[in-house]
C-alpha cells in the first residue's frame, strides 16, 4: 500500500489535525467579531467533511501503517456517533456562552482536538495508539471541563478531573508495560497470539490494571468517583459532550481491547466486566434518588447507562458487540436530547438553572419541552415505547443468548429502581404546582435538535430499527 | 388480507392515536380548546366502537383460527402482526366499549388540562386495543408496558390527594412484575427461532424450562391482575385515580393479566401450569376471602370496590387453571362481566362523588329516597357483582365454579364461600349508602342523575342484563377458541380430586343414571 493510499484511509485524523490547527491560528490573529461562532460553523463544517471521508477508504481500508491503525466497519460506526455529538455539543454552546461573554473559539478547537484522539482510539491496533488517541482526548477534556475559568465549580472539575485522570493514565500504562513485557508486542494481533497458548499471571495483572485504566474512561464503578462532580462543575454542553463522545470511543476502544487482543483471555475479562456492569447498574441506580441536581443526576444516569452497555460485552459474543454499539447510538441520542432540555433550564434573567424542583409544573408554562423531557426520561428509564428500550432489550437479548441468566435477571431487576429516579423528574414536571416559570425556549437550533432527537427516541424511532441492526451487525462482524 | 379488505385492526389503534395527538395540537384558548377536546374524543372513541362493532358482525364464529390477520416486517427483530381469535375479540369489544363512557364520565369531573387528558385516554385504548391483537411477543410486550405511561400520567396529574404515592407505586410494582416477563421471552424466541404468537402457543418447550417460564409469566400477570398478595397497589391507584382511571384500570387493564394467562401460561407451558396450579389455587382461595373481609370493613367506596375487585379476579384465576371447559369460558365471562360491573360500580361512586366531594361511606345515607333512578341502577350493578341469576355475574361465577369443582371440591368450597362474603360487604354497601333515613343536609340537596350520566350507566345496565339472560352471544365468539385451548392442554389435565364411577345400573326403576359417588379426598 502505497504512502498515499495510506494516508486516504487516515482522511478524517488528517482534515482534524490541519482543520484545527488552522483554526487556532484563525483564532490568535483574527480580530472579527463573534469569532467564538464562526469558528464553531467551520468546526462543524469540518466534522461533517470527516462524517462524508467514513464513506471512501477511511470507512474500509483496512488495517494501514503496519497494523497500527484499522479502518473498517468498526471504527466507522463508532466515527460517525462520535463526530455527530460533537458537532451537537458545539451547535448547543453558543448561547450559553454568550451570556458570560465566554463563547471563545477554542470550545469548537478543543474539541475538534478531542474529536481527533478519539478516532485514533477507535481505530487503534496497538497499544502505542490506544494510549496517544486516549490522551490527546483527555488532555483537550481537561481543558474544555475548566472552560469558565472564571467559575470555580469549573475549575475545580478541570483540576479534578485532570487529576484522577492522570492516576488513570497512570494505571493504564502500568498495565499496557505489564502486557508488553510478558508477551513482548504491544499490537493486539501479537498479543492475542500470545496470548492464545494460556495466560500468565503477568499477563493477568496487566489485563486487570488495562481493565481499570478504560473502567475509569467510561466511569464504571468502582471507578466512576470523578464523574458527578466534573459533570455538575463543567459547563452544560461540555457535559453534554463528555456524557456521548469520550464515552463512544472509550467503550468503542474497550471493546477492541477486549475482542481483538485479549480474546483468548475472554474468560478472564468475562467475570470483571460482569462485575462491573452490575456494580454501575446497582450504583448509578441507587445514588441517583438523593440527587437535587439535574446534572448530577444524568450523571449517575451515565454510569447506570454504561453498565447496561456493559452486559453486552460481557456476553462477549458479536451479537453482544452489536447490541453495545446499538444500545450506545441510542444513548447518546437519549443524553444529547436530556442535556438540550437541561439548556433550556434558564430563569427569568437567564442565568442557568440546575435545580431539578425548578423543573416544577413546566408541564403548564412549557408543555413542548415538557413532553420532550418525559419523553427523553421515560426513554432513558428502557419503557417501552420508546426506543431507550430498545438499547436494552438488545443487550439482554445477548446476555440471555450466552446463558447469562443470573446477569441478565438481575440487571433488568436493578433497572426497576433505576426507573424510580426518572419518574421522580417527570413527576416534578407534570405533578407538581408550578414554580417560577423558565425564560422561554427561544433557539431555534436548540429546538430544532430537541425535535428531532426526541423524534427518534419516540416510537417513530424503531423504524430506524433495521438500519440500525444492519450497521451495528456490520461493525460487529469486522471484530470476529 | 382479511374479510373486510382493509386493516381493521391497524386502523382501530391508529385512530385513538391520531385523534391523540389532534388533541394536542388543535389551536384554541383554553375553555375552547378543552370543549373542542372532549368532543373530539368522545367522536374518536365512538367511532372506534364501531369499528369494534364491524368487527364483531363481520367475525365468523367457527371460521378459522386467527382473523383480521395483517403483518408486516418493519422492525427486523419482530414485526408489526396482528390478529384476533374469539377470546381477543371479546376484550377489544369491552375495551372499545368502555371508552366513551369513560370520556362522558370524565365531561364535567375534570377541568383542568382536558386536552392532555383526553390525549391519554386516547393513548391508552390504542395501547389495549394493541395488547389484546398483538400477535408479535415483542409488539404484545411494547403495548403491554406502554399502557404504563398514559395511567401513571392520569393517576398523577389527575388523581386525588395521595396521587404522587400511588402512581409510583402502580407503575414500580407493575414494571417489577414485567421486567422478568421481557427474559423469559428473550430465551423463548431464541430456543422456537420465531417471535409468532400462534407457532409459540404450539410449541413444546422442554418441561424443566417451563416452569421458570412460567414463574417468569407469573410475575408479571400476578401482578397485573392483582392477586394476593401483590395486589396492594390496586386499592391505592383506584382510590387515587379519577373516576374514569379508574373505569378503565378495573375495567379492561386488569383483563390483561387474565388474557396473559389465556394466551401464554395456558398454551405454551401446559405441563408448567399443570405442575404449578397449587400456588394460582392457594393464591386465589386466599384472595378470595381475605380481600373479601377486608372490603367488609372499609370506609371508603372507592377501596371496597377496589377490594372486591381482587376477589373477583381470583375467581378468574380459579377458573383458567381449572383445566376445564367451563372453567375457562367461566373465567372470560367472569372477566366480561367484572369489567363492566365494576366499571359501572365506579361511575356510580364517580356520580355521587361529583356532588359531594367524599367517597366516605357514612357521609351518605338514604339516596333511594332523593335519588330513585340513581338507586335502582346501583342496585342492579350490586346485584350483579353478589352474582344475582339473570345478571352477568351469575353466569361467570357459576360456570367458573362449576369448573373448579371438576378441578378440586375444596377450591370450589372456599371459594364459593367468597360469593356469600361478596354478598355481604356489597348489600352492606348498597344498604349504608341508598338506605336508611335521608337526614343529612348537604345529601338531601344531591339531584338525581342527569341526562349524561343516565347515557353513562343506562348502556353498561343493558349489557349486564343481556350477558345474564342470554350469554350465548358472548360465548359463542369464545367457544372454538377454548376448544382449541382445551385440546392444547389436555395432556396435562391434572387429575381432579372428584372421581366419578359409573354405577351399576339398575333394571327399571332407577333410570335416571347411575349412582354417583365421591371418593376421599386425596385418593388419587
Amino acid at each position: 500500500m502505497t504512502m498515499l493510499e495510506s494516508l486516504l484511509v487516515v482522511l478524517p485524523e488528517l482534515i482534524l489535525t490541519l482543520g484545527a490547527t488552522d483554526l487556532l491560528l484563525v483564532a490568535a490573529f483574527s480580530n472579527k467579531p463573534d469569532l467564538g461562532r464562526r469558528v464553531s460553523i467551520y468546526a462543524v463544517l469540518m466534522l461533517i467533511a470527516c462524517g462524508l471521508a467514513l464513506l471512501g477508504p477511511a470507512g474500509n481500508g483496512g488495517a494501514v501503517f503496519g497494523g497500527l491503525y484499522y479502518a473498517d466497519a468498526f471504527s466507522t460506526f463508532s466515527k460517525v456517533l462520535i463526530y455527530a455529538s460533537a458537532a451537537i455539543a458545539i451547535l448547543m454552546a453558543p448561547r450559553f456562552f454568550d451570556r458570560r461573554g465566554e463563547m471563545r473559539p477554542e470550545y469548537p478547537i478543543l474539541i475538534l482536538l478531542s474529536a481527533l484522539g478519539m478516532g485514533f482510539m477507535v481505530s487503534s491496533g496497538d497499544l502505542m495508539m490506544l494510549y496517544i488517541g486516549l490522551e490527546m482526548q483527555s488532555l483537550a477534556a481537561y481543558v474544555l471541563a475548566s472552560f469558565m475559568r472564571q467559575d470555580t465549580r469549573s475549575a475545580e472539575a478541570g483540576l479534578k478531573y485532570f487529576v484522577l485522570g492522570a492516576l488513570a493514565s497512570g494505571i493504564l500504562l502500568y498495565g499496557v508495560s505489564l502486557i508488553y513485557g510478558f508477551t513482548g508486542t504491544t499490537s493486539y494481533q501479537g498479543i492475542g497470539a500470545a496470548m492464545a497458548s494460556g495466560l500468565s499471571m503477568g499477563e493477568l495483572f496487566g489485563l486487570v490494571f488495562v481493565l481499570a485504566g478504560l473502567a475509569f474512561k467510561i466511569s464504571a464503578v468502582p471507578f466512576h468517583m470523578w464523574t458527578p462532580d466534573v459533570y455538575e462543575g463543567a459547563p452544560t454542553p461540555v457535559t453534554a459532550f463528555f456524557a456521548t463522545a469520550p464515552k463512544i470511543a472509550a467503550v468503542a476502544l474497550a471493546i477492541r481491547v477486549m475482542f481483538d487482543a485479549l480474546a483468548p483471555a475472554t474468560d478472564a475479562w468475562q467475570q470483571i466486566v460482569i462485575f462491573v456492569a452490575l456494580a454501575s447498574i446497582a450504583l448509578g441506580a441507587v445514588a441517583a434518588i438523593g440527587q437535587s441536581n439535574v446534572k448530577r443526576l444524568l450523571a449517575y444516569s451515565s454510569i447506570n447507562n454504561i453498565g447496561f452497555a456493559l452486559i453486552g460485552i460481557a456476553a462477549g459474543t458479536q451479537a453482544g458487540v452489536a447490541a453495545t454499539l446499538s444500545y450506545m447510538a441510542i444513548y447518546v441520542v437519549m443524553t444529547l436530547g436530556s442535556f438540550l432540555c437541561v439548556l433550556q433550564m434558564r430563569d427569568a434573567q437567564g442565568r442557568p438553572v440546575e435545580d431539578i424542583a425548578s423543573l416544577a409544573g413546566l408541564s403548564k408554562s412549557q408543555p413542548a419541552l415538557a413532553a420532550a423531557f418525559a419523553i427523553f426520561m421515560f426513554s432513558l428509564a428502557g419503557i417501552p415505547p420508546l426506543l431507550g428500550f430498545w438499547g436494552k432489550f438488545l443487550v439482554f437479548d445477548a446476555a440471555v443468548a450466552a446463558g447469562l441468566f443470573p446477569l441478565a435477571v438481575i440487571g433488568i431487576a436493578l433497572s426497576v429502581i433505576g426507573a424510580y429516579y426518572y419518574l421522580r423528574i417527570i413527576k416534578t414536571i407534570y405533578f407538581d404546582d408550578a414554580a417560577a416559570p423558565y425564560a422561554p425556549a427561544n433557539s431555534v437550533v436548540e429546538n430544532g435538535l430537541i425535535a428531532v432527537t426526541a423524534a427518534t427516541v419516540s416510537p417513530l424511532g424503531y423504524l430506524l430499527v433495521p438500519f440500525l441492526a444492519l450497521t451495528a451487525g456490520n461493525a460487529a462482524q469486522a471484530l470476529f | 388480507m382479511n374479510q373486510l379488505d382493509f386493516p381493521i385492526l391497524s386502523l382501530m389503534i391508529g385512530l385513538p392515536l391520531a385523534g391523540a395527538l389532534l388533541c394536542l395540537i388543535w389551536p384554541g384558548q383554553s375553555e375552547a380548546k378543552a370543549q373542542k377536546a372532549r368532543v373530539l374524543a368522545l367522536g374518536t372513541t365512538l367511532l372506534t366502537f364501531l369499528l369494534g362493532i364491524g368487527l364483531w358482525l363481520t367475525y365468523e364464529i367457527g371460521g378459522p383460527q386467527w382473523q383480521f390477520v395483517e403483518s408486516y416486517p418493519v422492525f427486523g427483530r419482530f414485526a408489526w402482526a396482528l390478529g384476533i381469535d374469539g377470546i381477543s375479540l371479546m376484550l377489544i369489544m369491552l375495551s372499545v366499549f368502555l371508552m366513551p363512557i369513560c370520556i362522558l364520565a370524565s365531561w364535567k369531573s375534570i377541568q383542568t388540562r382536558v386536552p392532555e387528558y383526553m390525549a391519554a385516554f386516547l393513548l391508552m385504548e390504542s395501547l389495549m386495543i394493541g395488547v389484546f391483537t398483538a400477535q408479535d411477543l415483542f409488539l404484545f410486550y411494547i403495548f403491554f408496558e406502554a399502557g404504563l405511561i398514559p395511567m401513571y400520567l392520569i393517576i398523577g396529574i389527575w388523581g386525588g390527594a395521595e396521587r404522587i404515592y400511588a402512581s409510583y407505586k402502580f407503575f414500580l410494582y407493575t414494571l417489577l412484575g414485567s421486567v422478568l416477563m421481557l427474559i423469559a421471552m428473550l430465551w423463548m424466541v431464541q430456543q422456537a427461532g420465531t417471535s409468532d404468537i400462534p407457532t409459540l402457543m404450539a410449541y413444546d418447550f422442554p418441561a424443566n424450562a417451563q416452569t421458570w417460564l412460567w414463574l417468569a409469566f407469573f410475575a408479571s400477570f400476578a401482578v397485573k391482575m392483582p392477586m394476593w398478595p401483590v395486589h396492594t397497589w390496586l386499592p391505592d391507584a383506584h382510590v387515587q385515580a379519577p373516576t374514569a382511571g379508574s373505569v378503565i384500570l378495573a375495567g379492561v387493564l386488569l383483563k390483561m393479566g387474565g388474557y396473559g394467562f389465556i394466551r401464554f401460561s395456558l398454551p405454551m407451558f401446559p405441563e408448567a401450569s399443570a405442575d404449578l396450579v397449587w400456588i394460582v389455587f392457594g393464591l386465589s382461595m386466599v384472595a378470595v376471602v381475605y380481600t373479601s373481609l377486608v372490603a367488609l370493613v372499609q370506609q371508603d367506596m372507592k377501596k371496597l370496590i377496589a377490594y372486591s375487585s381482587v376477589a373477583h379476579m381470583a375467581f378468574v384465576t380459579i377458573g383458567l387453571f381449572a383445566f376445564n371447559r367451563q372453567g375457562i369460558e367461566g373465567a372470560m365471562i367472569v372477566m366480561l362481566s367484572h369489567g363492566l360491573v365494576s366499571a359501572a360500580l365506579f361511575l356510580c361512586v364517580g356520580v355521587i362523588y361529583d356532588r359531594l366531594h367524599t367517597r366516605e361511606i357514612d357521609r351518605y345515607g338514604g339516596l333511594s329516597d332523593n335519588m330513585p333512578k340513581y338507586a335502582i341502577l346501583f342496585m342492579l350493578f350490586t346485584m350483579a357483582s353478589v352474582g344475582l341469576p339473570g345478571t352477568s355475574g351469575f353466569v361467570g361465577e357459576f360456570l367458573a365454579l362449576v369448573g373448579a369443582y371438576e378441578a378440586n371440591s375444596w377450591v370450589a368450597f372456599v371459594a364459593t364461600t367468597g360469593i356469600i362474603l361478596g354478598a355481604a360487604y356489597m348489600l352492606y354497601l348498597y344498604w349504608r349508602i341508598c338506605y336508611g333515613t335521608l337526614e343529612k343536609e348537604d345529601v338531601k340537596a344531591m339531584p338525581d342523575l342527569s341526562m349524561r350520566e343516565m347515557a353513562t350507566l343506562a348502556p353498561i345496565a343493558a349489557v349486564v342484563l343481556w350477558m345474564g339472560v342470554y350469554p350465548e352471544s358472548f360465548l359463542a365468539p369464545i367457544r372454538d377458541d377454548v376448544g382449541v385451548l382445551l385440546e392444547r392442554i389436555e395432556r396435562a389435565n391434572p387429575p381432579g380430586d372428584a372421581q366419578l364411577i359409573m354405577g351399576e345400573g339398575l333394571p327399571a326403576e332407577a333410570e335416571h343414571g347411575g349412582s354417583e359417588s365421591h371418593e376421599a379426598e386425596g385418593a388419587h
